[in-house]
C-alpha cells in the first residue's frame, strides 16, 4: 500500500504537472518545450498517479485507452500535413492563420496541430507501457 | 441471405466478364485491319512506368478467352459453390483475378505487366488455398505461390535489365530494339530470367510439379486459372517476347527441348492417373509444353500452330474441367474406375464432354483436328530439332487421344455404377458452360477459315509481322500432316486399350524415381525452415544482455575499424580544460555515480546511480546553452527511472544472474570501456575541426520568418523536418503497440 503522504501529494501534484505540460506544449514554438517534452512531463504526472493509486483509477480518469490516443495522435499529425495538400502545397507544409496578423506573427498554425499529434503519440505510448507493466 | 438469392446474385456477376467480352469483340475488326490500338495514362512517369494499354490481335485473343470462359465459369460457380461459407469471397477473388489477368494481356509496359503478373499469382494462391481449413490445400497454395513467385522475381530482374539497356519499358517499342538486346553481353542472362518467369508460370519441366497440386482449388478455378488463363500467361509472355528475344539458337533450342520434354512428360503422367481432375491437370502440362515448343520456332506455320492450339486447348480443357466438376458434384467421386453409365442420367453434360473430348482427341470436323494438322505442319518446319519436335507432338497427341477416350467414354458409357451420390443432371447454370464451349469447338471446326481470319491470323501478326499467312482449312490434301494425323489416331486407340497396364507401370515407376521436383521442393522447404530456426536460436536467444552486447560490440568494432582505415589524423591527446570549480564538481559527481553503478549489488541502487549520471549530463547541456536538450534529457531520465524501477523490482537480485559472474563481468566491462573511449575520441575528432555552421545559420535566419517560431529546435521538429518527425512518431507508436502486445500476452 502506497504511503499516505504520497497519495495526498499526488492529489495536488498531478494537476499541477498536467497544467505545466499543457503550458510546455503551447509555448514550444517560441521557448523551450514542445510536444515531446510536454508528453514526457504529462507521462511523469500520470506515472506518479499510477504509483500512488494503482493503474485502475488512472484508467478510469483517462476514460479512453491510451493506445487509442496513439492512433488519434498519428491521425492528427498526418491530418495536419494533409491540410497543406488540400490547400495545394506540399505535404506537411505549415499553414498559418490569420495571414494578416497585426503583430506580424500569426496566432495558430498546423505545426501546433502536428505538435499535439506528437504529444498524444508519445504520451499514449508511455502510458500504455506503464499501465500494462503495473497491471501485471 | 437465402441460398437461391445468393445463387442469382452469383450468376448476375457474370455480367462483368460478359460486358468486357462484348467490348473486346468490338475491337476485333480494328485489330484485324490496323494492328495495335494503344492508350496511355501516366502512372510513375519519373521512372518510365505508365499505365500503357495496347490492344492488338494477341491481346484481343487472350482477352476473349479470359472473358469468354470467365462468363461460363462464373455461371458454373454460382451453383457449384452454392451454400459455401465464403461464397461472396469466392466471387470477389474470381473477378479480381479476371481483371488482373486482363490487365496482364493488355499492358504495354513491362512494369505494369509485371504488377498484373504478380497479382494473378496472388489470386491463384488465394484460390488454390480457398478451402483454408484444409492443411494440404494451404500447402499446395504456398507451393504454387513460391514457385511462380520466385519465377516472377526472375522476370522482374529480366525486365529491369531490358529497361536499363534499351531505355524504355514500353513493350511495343522493344521489337525495334531486338538487335541491341540480342547482341548485348547480358543477352543470355536476360533470356534466362525471362524464360524462368515464363516456365514457372506455365508449369514447364522442371517447375511443372506445382500445377497438379494446384488442383486443390475448387474445380471451376482449375478450369479457369489453371487451364484456360493464368498458366497461359507464360505462353503470352513468350509470344510477346518472340520478336524481342526470340529467333536466336538459344531461344529456339531451349524452348523446343523444354517444351517437348514437358509435353511428353505431361502426356505420359496423364495416362497414369485415375483421378479425373489430376488427369486433366497433367494434360494441361502437356498442352503448355506443346505451346512452348511451337513458340520456339520462327516460321509462320509453327507460330500459327501455337496460337491455334492455344485457342483449341482453352476451349476443350475448360469444358472438360467443368464436366469433371459436374461429375464430382453430382456423383461424389472423381475416380474414373468407379463411375459409369452417366449418359442416362446427365445427357447434356455427356454432350459437352463428348464434343470437348473429340476436339481434344483431334477428330475431323472439330477444332482440335485443325489444330493438330497445323501443329504437324509447324513441327516439320521447326528450325531446331524438327525430328524431336515432330515425334514429341505425335506421341503427346496420341497419349492425349487416349486420355480423351478415358475421360469421355469411361464415365458416360457402360453399366451405371454405385456412386456416393445418385447422379442426376446438373443445374442449367452448370451444364451451360461445357455444352456451349463444346459446341463452339464443333462450330469453329466446321468454319476454320473464319477462326483463322478473325482470331488466329491477327494474333500471329501481332508478334510475327509477315505477309505470308497460313490458312486454317478442313482439308489440306493428302500430305504429311494428314498421314501423321492418321498415325496419331491409330496410336491413340492402341494406348487407350492398354491404358490400365500403363497406369500400373506408371504407379510402379513413380515410387522408384529417386528425385522429383516435388521432393526437391519439400527438401528445400525443410532446409529453409531448419536454417531459419538455427539462425533464430543464434541471434534471437531471448537474452537482453546478449542483444545489447552484440549491438554495442558490432558498433564499436565496425566504427573503430572504418575509422582506423580511413582517418587521416587522430585527435590530439587529452589536455585538461580550464573549467570553473562547479563544473569540475559535476564531473566528479557523475564519475562517482558511475562507480556506484558498477559495484552496486542491488538493482534499485544501480538504477538510481544511473539516474544521477543522466541528470548530470542534463546539467552539462544546460551549462552549455541547450535548454531544450537539457529539459528532454532530464525528463527522459526521470521516466526511465520510473519505468525501470517498475520492471526491476520484479527481477532477481543482480548477483544471481549469469552476467554477474567474474569472466562475464570483465568482458562486459571491456566492451563498455572501449565503446566509451571510442565515442569520446570520435567526439574530440569531430569538434577539433572547424564546425560547419551553414545549417545552423539557415535555421536561425528562417525560423521566425518562414515558420513563425523562435524556438529553433521545435521549429525544426514540427516544421522544417516534420516528415522525419512523422516517421519517428510512427516508430514510437509501433514500439508502443509491440510493447503492449508483449505485455498483454504475458499477463493472460
Amino acid at each position: 500500500m502506497p504511503s499516505f503522504i504520497l497519495r495526498a501529494a499526488n492529489r495536488v501534484l498531478v494537476g499541477l504537472i498536467l497544467v505545466f505540460s499543457v503550458y510546455l506544449l503551447l509555448r514550444g514554438h517560441n521557448a523551450p518545450g514542445g510536444g515531446f517534452s510536454a508528453a514526457l512531463v504529462a507521462a511523469t504526472g500520470f506515472a506518479l498517479f499510477t504509483i500512488a493509486e494503482g493503474p485502475q483509477p488512472v484508467r478510469r480518469a483517462l476514460r479512453i485507452d491510451p493506445l487509442v490516443w496513439v492512433a488519434w495522435g498519428l491521425l492528427l499529425a498526418i491530418g495536419s500535413g494533409l491540410l497543406a495538400v488540400v490547400a495545394g502545397q506540399p505535404f506537411l507544409t505549415g499553414l498559418w492563420w490569420p495571414t494578416d496578423s497585426p503583430t506580424g506573427t500569426p496566432a495558430v498554425g498546423t505545426p501546433l496541430v502536428f505538435d499535439v499529434g506528437i504529444f498524444l503519440v508519445v504520451l499514449g505510448t508511455i502510458l500504455t507501457l506503464v499501465l500494462n507493466l503495473e497491471e501485471r | 441471405m437465402q441460398r437461391t438469392d445468393s445463387i442469382i446474385i452469383g450468376r448476375l456477376t457474370a455480367l462483368l466478364p460478359l460486358v468486357i467480352f462484348v467490348g473486346l469483340c468490338s475491337w476485333v475488326p480494328a485489330a484485324v485491319s490496323d494492328g495495335a490500338v494503344s492508350l496511355s495514362w501516366d502512372w510513375v512517369p519519373g521512372i518510365g512506368v505508365n499505365l500503357d494499354v495496347a490492344v492488338d490481335g494477341l491481346s484481343v485473343l487472350f482477352g476473349l478467352i479470359i472473358t469468354g470462359t470467365g462468363v461460363f465459369v462464373v455461371l458454373f460457380s454460382a451453383d457449384y459453390m452454392a451454400g459455401h461459407r465464403h461464397y461472396a469471397r469466392f466471387f470477389a477473388f474470381l473477378h479480381l483475378f479476371l481483371l488482373a489477368m486482363l490487365g496482364l494481356v493488355l499492358a504495354d509496359n513491362l512494369i505494369t505487366l509485371f504488377v498484373f503478373w504478380e497479382l494473378t499469382t496472388l489470386f491463384s494462391y488465394l484460390l488454390i488455398g480457398f478451402d483454408n481449413q484444409n492443411e494440404s490445400a494451404r500447402g499446395h497454395a504456398r507451393q504454387a505461390l513460391l514457385v511462380t513467385g520466385a519465377g516472377g522475381l526472375a522476370l522482374l530482374i529480366g525486365f529491369l535489365m531490358i529497361g536499363g539497356i534499351v531505355g524504355t519499358y514500353r513493350l511495343s517499342a522493344l521489337a525495334e530494339q531486338s538487335r541491341i538486346l540480342q547482341q548485348h553481353a547480358h543477352y543470355f542472362f536476360i533470356l534466362a530470367m525471362v524464360l524462368i518467369g515464363a516456365f514457372t508460370k506455365s508449369a514447364q519441366f522442371p517447375f511443372h510439379f506445382w500445377l497438379p497440386n494446384a488442383m486443390a482449388a475448387p474445380t471451376p478455378i482449375s478450369a479457369f486459372l489453371h487451364s484456360a488463363t493464368m498458366v497461359k500467361a507464360g505462353i503470352y509472355l513468350l509470344a510477346r517476347f518472340h520478336p524481342v528475344l526470340g529467333g536466336t539458337e538459344a531461344w529456339m533450342g531451349t524452348l523446343v527441348v523444354v517444351g517437348g520434354v514437358t509435353a511428353l512428360l505431361g502426356a505420359v503422367l496423364a495416362v497414369g492417373q485415375s483421378d479425373l481432375k489430376r488427369m486433366l491437370a497433367y494434360t494441361t502440362i502437356m498442352a503448355l509444353g506443346i505451346l512452348v515448343m511451337f513458340l520456339g520456332g520462327k516460321t509462320t506455320p509453327a507460330l500459327t500452330a501455337a496460337v491455334t492450339f492455344l485457342l483449341v486447348h482453352s476451349l476443350y480443357k475448360s469444358a472438360l474441367f467443368l464436366v469433371v466438376g459436374i461429375i464430382d458434384h453430382e456423383t461424389g467421386t472423381r475416380e474414373v474406375e468407379s463411375i459409369g453409365g452417366l449418359i442416362r442420367s446427365m445427357p447434356i453434360t455427356t454432350f459437352g464432354a463428348a464434343t470437348a473430348a473429340m476436339s481434344m482427341a483431334g477428330f475431323p470436323l472439330f477444332l482440335g483436328f485443325i489444330g493438330k494438322e497445323i501443329m504437324y505442319a509447324g513441327a516439320l518446319t521447326e528450325e531446331m530439332f524438327p525430328v524431336f519436335a515432330t515425334t514429341a507432338a505425335v506421341l503427346s497427341n496420341a497419349l492425349m487421344a487416349a486420355v480423351a477416350g478415358t475421360i469421355a467414354i469411361r464415365p458416360f458409357l457402360g453399366r451405371p455404377q454405385q456412386t456416393p451420390k445418385t447422379p442426376h443432371e446438373a443445374p442449367a447454370g452448370m451444364w451451360l458452360g461445357p455444352a456451349a464451349i463444346g459446341a463452339l469447338g464443333l462450330i469453329f471446326g466446321i468454319f476454320p477459315d473464319w477462326v483463322g481470319r478473325w482470331l488466329v491470323q491477327p494474333a500471329v501478326a501481332a508478334f510475327h509481322p509477315t505477309v505470308e499467312q497460313v490458312q486454317l482449312k478442313l482439308y489440306h490434301g493428302f500430305n504429311e500432316p494428314l498421314l501423321l494425323s492418321i498415325l496419331t489416331m491409330a496410336l491413340g486407340l492402341c494406348l487407350y486399350l492398354v491404358r490400365r497396364s500403363i497406369r500400373g507401370w506408371m504407379a510402379d515407376l513413380m515410387t522408384r524415381l529417386p528425385v522429383t521436383g516435388d521432393r526437391l521442393y519439400e527438401m528445400g522447404m525443410a532446409a529453409t525452415a531448419r536454417s531459419a530456426a538455427g539462425l533464430t536460436r543464434l541471434i534471437q536467444n531471448g537474452s537482453l544482455h546478449r542483444y545489447l552486447l552484440t549491438i554495442i560490440g558490432v558498433f564499436t568494432l565496425a566504427t573503430a575499424g572504418v575509422w582506423t582505415l580511413n582517418a587521416t589524423a587522430f585527435p590530439a591527446l587529452l589536455h585538461l580544460p580550464s573549467l570553473p570549480i562547479s563544473q569540475w564538481l559535476l564531473v566528479i559527481l557523475m564519475a562517482t555515480a558511475l562507480g556506484v553503478v558498477v559495484v552496486a549489488r542491488s538493482r534499485v541502487l544501480a538504477v538510481c546511480a544511473l539516474g544521477v549520471v543522466g541528470s548530470g549530463a542534463a546539467l552539462i547541456f544546460l551549462v552549455y546553452g541547450a535548454p531544450d536538450l537539457a529539459l528532454t534529457q532530464l525528463l527522459v531520465e526521470t521516466l526511465t527511472l520510473i519505468i525501470v524501477a517498475i520492471v526491476l523490482l520484479r527481477l532477481p537480485p543482480l548477483d544471481k544472474t549469469s552476467a554477474a559472474r567474474p569472466p562475464g563481468r570483465w568482458f562486459d566491462g571491456l566492451v563498455a570501456v572501449s565503446t566509451g573511449t571510442l565515442v569520446a575520441l570520435l567526439t574530440l575528432a569531430v569538434t577539433s575541426g572547424p564546425l560547419d555552421r551553414q545549417l545552423t545559420a539557415f535555421f536561425e535566419e528562417n525560423s521566425l520568418i518562414a515558420a513563425h517560431g523562435r524556438n529553433i529546435v521545435n521549429v525544426i521538429l514540427v516544421d522544417f523536418r516534420s516528415l522525419d518527425t512523422l516517421g519517428e512518431i510512427v516508430v514510437v507508436a509501433t514500439a508502443g503497440l509491440a510493447g503492449f502486445s508483449l505485455l498483454a500476452r504475458r499477463r493472460r
